[in-house]
Parts: structure tokens; sequence; C-alpha cells
């Protein structure tokens, strides 16, 4: 009897397994739908919207991506990530506008030196779990922030200005807003599609259990401190990858970039968008830097309505738009 | 998007008329973006109110130029260069506007004077302080109205000096704004025969200053100068009067100080502080009537951030109808040539680098009992010349043989 009664349940169990694996299936299937479509779109945009403001979107949702990779999928809330983002910013603006480097190589020296710069204050942080590791990369960022507001290069609070968009690989003239918007989209995609493919390896797989539950990921032998700094320096370097990139649209590079609010800034629009979601932050960056842009010439306070919005968000949808989404659809 | 009522009604007018005349107005519209910070720490310092002194510039100078409608734009750029940069370059590019003005904040305003080079536009800045405007980053476009750290350091440093209070002691902003005001000033100190006996240094955004004042009151300096901004100077001001530094006889002098943070500092903790701005409401009979139909419209009295945006708007328009078009250049070239004379600046010119030279004053804030209205702040305590108080264009670091004529 009982052995009748165990086959029947693992029948069971197998048959919600199928059903589990198809709707997780059909899932993906969405996902690479909506992935299409928005791929498609995004080549599109710059004949119907200003492209400018969609590379400026474009900028800050591989930044949030960069940052959901930490705190999504490793569950490291980084409070100090604005360092990578501007001090990559100001890498790139530097070496275009005073060692006139190509614009791509300025690019990666940025990424690099924000990966770089991710290993060092990584190596101090993951030391310290929960509000601990959030304040030691706030107080490292802050030191970071003073070194940028005092070295010479940077022009303190004036910023480097005027930077030179010039030519990539010294043939394609990104002075032209086409030439520049793909190059930036590209940029994105690749930085995207990087993180994708991390979340979905094994190593991602890893870190998503490192983020479950730690002691457990120990207790089977991963080495932890290894998986989290690994995901550190990653997420350092595509928001520096971002950050650079946002130099190059906007020709400057300023203290707003490394200042500690667009630390909290990217923390807000990784939550609105859905934490742990592959496109919610890009959706809530696409929504925060809307809102900055357009409502900046309405009668009411922006810092209000994206305040009212973010309370409206946390109050109604905790996980975030996408995150509701996908709950929706698995239902 | 904000579009006056008048202006609208002009439109109308305009498009009813159809004017003969075949003067060139591209879009036929005259469009100015005002760009500033209206939410964040300097939403007073220019803020709405500079949008308000904007329409009262249009509504003085008929609404219409050259037949054609004047539109005025505004938007908050929440202190971020990216996003100014970001809205700037969508005016230019889809919006039409021809000049963007304000443009508080000196990394917002180099942004958009740099866009604006490159695109071959106008604009105009009041509310940022850098001489590099003017200066190494200076355009042929690119103007700057109302002050900078230079005519402040001039006004503060040397006229107080020539006031009688010839040692000085600095507390200075740990960055780079806040070096490069104690330098400028201290050199104006000394080149007028004072003495810097000391300075230090405190690090930006901070809340305790009774350490650095203490240091500053023991100095034995006859003036104690704040080489910093915005919170930080309004800290140190009112730490200071619990101190009672002014009470021991020693002077308060703040580099970059206007009567709308006295206002929002009050009487009683900014008396005996000494200043410079480039405007009053209380100095003549013009600023009196200015200012009190500024009062109509806002409730408030206008610093020199915002008159000098009225003068600012006045002054584009009166080049653009002397011109006779909106083109870029023909416009550039009427601003620098035309003498500015407008309620603001009595006797203003444009130099050739875009610096816009005028009479500044050092003004001191009365004590509490000497006032005799609300906004009743400053004595007049010296005029410093305009020619003193702004670098020549050979001193200022701008390569005008650059320009392309």
């Amino acid at each position: 009897m009982s052995s009748l009664t165990d086959t029947g349940a693992a029948q069971v169990e197998s048959r919600e397994r199928q059903k589990a694996h198809a709707r997780q299936r059909s899932l993906a299937r969405i996902g690479l739908i909506i992935a299409v479509i928005a791929v498609a779109g995004l080549i599109a945009a710059p004949f119907f919207v200003y492209p400018v403001f969609i590379m400026t979107v474009l900028c800050f949702a591989l930044f949030a991506t960069a940052f959901n990779l930490l705190l999504g999928y490793a569950g490291l809330l980084s409070f100090g990530h604005a360092a990578f983002f501007g001090g990559a910013a100001y890498f790139t603006a530097h070496a275009v506008k005073v060692w006139g480097w190509e614009p791509l190589l300025a690019i990666l020296l940025g990424a690099v030196g924000a990966g770089l710069m991710g290993l060092v204050v990584g190596f101090v942080a993951i030391r310290r779990q929960g509000i601990y590791f959030a304040m030691v990369t706030l107080a490292l960022s802050q030191m970071i922030y003073f070194i940028f507001l005092q070295a010479p290069f940077t022009h303190g609070e004036d910023g480097i200005q005027g930077v030179p968009r010039g030519d990539l690989l010294g043939l394609v003239d990104l002075n032209r807003p086409l030439n520049i918007y793909y190059f930036v989209l590209l940029i994105f995609l690749v930085g995207f599609y990087a993180v994708w493919r991390i979340v979905h390896s094994p190593y991602g797989h890893v870190l998503q259990a490192i983020r479950e539950n730690e002691n457990r990921a120990i207790s089977l032998g991963y080495r932890v401190e290894r998986y989290k700094l690994g995901a550190f320096v990653m997420s350092a370097t595509i928001a520096g990858l971002a950050g650079s990139t946002k130099a190059i649209v906007l020709q400057i590079a300023t203290l707003t970039d490394v200042a500690w609010q667009m630390s909290g800034e990217v923390v807000l629009m990784t939550l609105l968008g859905g934490m742990g979601t592959i496109f919610g932050p890009a959706v809530g960056a696409a929504l925060v830097v809307t809102m900055q842009n357009y409502f900046a010439t309405s009668d009411v306070p922006v810092t209000v309505i994206v305040g009212v919005i973010f309370v409206l968000c946390v109050l109604l949808f905790r996980r975030g738009i996408v995150g509701e989404a996908i709950r929706f659809l698995k239902r | 998007m904000r579009i006056d009522k008048t202006l609208l009604a002009a439109t109308i007018v305009a498009g009813l008329t159809m004017p003969a005349a075949a003067q060139e107005i591209s879009d036929d519209v005259v469009k100015i973006g005002i760009l500033n910070d209206q939410s964040g720490v300097y939403a007073d310092f220019g803020g709405k109110w500079s949008v308000a002194a904007a329409e009262m510039a249009v509504e003085d100078f008929g609404g219409t130029v050259l037949d054609k409608p004047i539109e005025l734009i505004n938007a908050d750029h929440q202190n971020k260069p990216d996003i100014a940069s970001n809205i700037a370059r969508e005016w230019y590019d889809t919006q039409q506007v021809d000049a963007i003005m304000e443009l508080t904040t000196s990394s917002v305003a180099l942004a958009v004077q740099g866009l604006s080079k490159e695109k071959g536009k106008i604009d105009i800045v009041t509310g940022a302080a850098t001489t590099e405007l003017t200066g190494k980053q200076c355009s042929p476009y690119g103007f700057h109205w109302a002050y900078d750290t230079h005519a402040l350091a001039v006004g503060t440093g040397g006229a107080l000096v020539k006031a009688g209070g010839d040692t000085w002691f600095f507390l200075t902003a740990d960055y780079a704004f806040g070096y490069s005001l104690e330098e400028q000033t201290g050199n104006f100190v000394k080149e007028n025969g004072g003495e810097v006996l000391g300075s230090v240094r405190h690090p930006l955004a901070s809340n305790d200053f009774s350490s650095f004042l203490l240091q500053a009151q023991s100095s034995g300096a006859k003036v104690i100068g704040l080489a910093n901004a915005g919170l930080d100077t309004a800290n140190a001001i009112k730490q200071a009067a619990e101190f009672g530094i002014v009470q021991g006889g020693q002077k308060l002098a703040a580099l970059l100080f206007t009567l709308a943070e006295v206002h929002g500092l009050g009487a009683e903790s900014a008396q005996g502080l000494n200043l410079t701005e480039g405007w009053y409401w209380d100095q003549n009979d013009d600023n009196r009537k200015f200012g009190e139909r500024f009062m109509e419209k806002t409730g408030r009295m206008p610093n020199m951030i915002q008159a000098g945006t009225y003068s600012a708007v006045l002054s584009y328009l009166k080049a653009v109808k002397a011109a006779g078009t909106d083109e870029t250049k023909a416009v550039a070239a009427k601003l620098h040539e035309l003498p500015v004379e407008d309620v603001f600046a009595k006797n203003g010119k444009v130099q050739e680098n875009g610096r816009m030279v005028y009479d500044m004053y050092l003004f001191q804030v009365k004590k509490p009992d000497e006032m005799k209205g609300d906004w009743d702040y400053y004595n007049e305590v010296a005029t410093v010349p305009g020619s003193d108080a702004f670098l020549s264009v050979e001193n200022s670091g701008c390569d005008v043989s650059q320009y392309a004529k």
C-alpha cells in the first residue's frame, strides 16, 4: 500500500514539476518575445523620440541593470555604486578630452577603472553583511567622492566640460545623432546581455543560492567570498561601462554622478522596476529618467512627484512594476 | 510647458495682423528658455522667481518683437548637469528655442554654454559664479550677466579693507570653489594693504562650525571671511551669531550670499554681515518701483539673480530688435555692441568675452531694530566700479581671437 501511495505521490509531484517547467518555459518565451519587441522598438525609437533622451535612458538602464546583478541576484545592497558610475565617467572624459583617446577605448578604460575600484571596495565590503555591508560601501564611495572633488583633473564642481564625441575607431563620426545612438544601443545590448548571461550561468545560480541562504552555500563547499567579490567587480565594471557611455553622450562628467544621491537613485530605479528581474531595473530607470526630464517643466517639484510615485509603488506593488507583472503572468 | 497668457494673446494678435515686415525670425516666434534649479538648494537664489522676472521683462518689452510673439519656457534642472544638458539639447534641437538663460550653478552653466557654442545659440548666465564662463571656456555667443567670483572677491575683499577691515581670517569650504574664493579675496585684501592672518578649511556640507569659529575668533582678525556657499554659509553665520562674533567687534563677510539667503536666515542671525551684490531694491526710485512690482507678482523682493535675469531677457529682446532678426551671430553682435541701460544695470557694457560689466555694491545687513519693513535688510557701504569688479578681456583668459567673425 505504502509503496503505491509513494509512487502516486511521486507521479503527482513529477506532474507538478512538469507543469512548473511548462510555466517556466512559457514565461521564458514571453520574456524572449518582449526582448525582441524591445530591441526592435529601440532600433526604431530615434525616429520618433529625441535620441539624446533615449541614450540617457539607456545609460541609466544599464547602470540599474548592473546594480541589480548585485542586489537582485547576490542579495548585496551596495550604497556606493555612484562611485563606479561617476568615476568611470571622469576617466573616460579625461582620456578623450585631454589625452585625445578614441571613444571606444576611453569607454573601455572607464569600465576597467570602475572594475578596479570595485575590486578594492568589494574586497573590503564583502567581509560584512547586511546593513554593515551597505555602510562600508557608502563610506568608501564617499571617500572616492572626496578624491574626485579634490583631484585637479576633475575641475571640482565645474566638472569636465565639453568632452568631444570623436570618431569611433577613427571611422564613424559620433557627432551625428544616429551614429552615436546605434553605438550606445550596441553598448547597452552588450552590457545587458552580459548581465543576462551571468545570471543564467551556473555561477549566477550559485550567487542566487548565496542570496537565499549563505550558510547553506558555505556548507555545500562554495567559497562564498570569492563569488561575492566576483559579482561585485562585474557589477562595478558594467556600472562603469554605463557611466563612461553617458560621459560621451552628454559630453560632461560632473560630481552629480559620483555623489551619494546617485547611489540612492539607482536603488530607487531598481526597486521601482522590480528587484531580481531582468527587465525590471531598465523599466525603473526609464521611468525615473523620464519623470526627471518631463516633469522638469511642470509646476510641481520633480522630487515630490518621484517621491509620491515611489511611496505608491512600495505600498501597492512591492515587487516593482515588472515583478508584479511576472507574478500576474505566473498565476 | 508653461505659456504666459499675455504671450498667448500676443500670438493671436500677431497672427491676426500678419506683419508685412520681411524681417527674419526663425519659426515665427522668439523663444527663450529659463533653465535653473527650482526645487533644490538654489530654489530661492534664482528658482521660479527668476522665471517671474523673465515674464516681467517680456511684458515690459510689449510681448512681441519685430511683430513676432515672444514665448518663454522654463524647466527645473534639479541641480544635475546631465538633466540640464538633456533639456537644453532638446530645446535647441526640437523646440526651436533661440536662447537659454539663468543657468544656476557652475557645472550646469558651463555644460549648457559649451552646448550652446556647439549649436550656435545664445546663452546668458545670471545664476552661476565661475569666471571660466568668460575665461578659458568663453563662447562668442555666451554672456555672463549679474556676478562672478572675481566681482565678489573684489567687492567683499577689496572694498571691506578700504572700509577699515584690514586683517582677515578665512573659513574656507574644502574644495576648488572655496580655494579660489579664498585666494582671490585674499589677493585683494593684500593689494589694498590688508593682511591675511590665517585660514581654516572645513569639510563641505558641515553642520558644526564651532571649532572653526573659535579659531577665527581667537585669531583676532577684524574680518572673518566665509569662503563657502549656500547652506554652509548660512550655518556658519547662524553659529557665529551664537558665539557673539559680530557683537564682539569682528566683522563677518560672506562671499556668496544674496538677499534671498539673508531673508531665509532672518535679520536676527544675519545682522552685521557684509556681502557683495549687484542690485538692491531700496537703492533708488527705479529699483523700488521694480521691487514693488515684483513683490506684487511673487510676494517677495528680487535679488541680483532675479533682477539680472530680467535684464538679460530684456537685453536679448532689444538686441533681436536692433539686429532685425533672431539669427545668433547678428544678435550676439548687437548684445556685445549695445549698452545695457535698464533697472538692473544703469550703465552696463558687454565686453568682447561676453562679460557684462556694471557697478557692484558692498552691503551690510541691518540690525533688526533698524529695519523699517519686511525686506529692509541692507545698508550700502561702498560702490565697486565695474572696471574694478570684473576682469578685463586680456586678464580673463578668454581667447577672443578664436571667435569666427
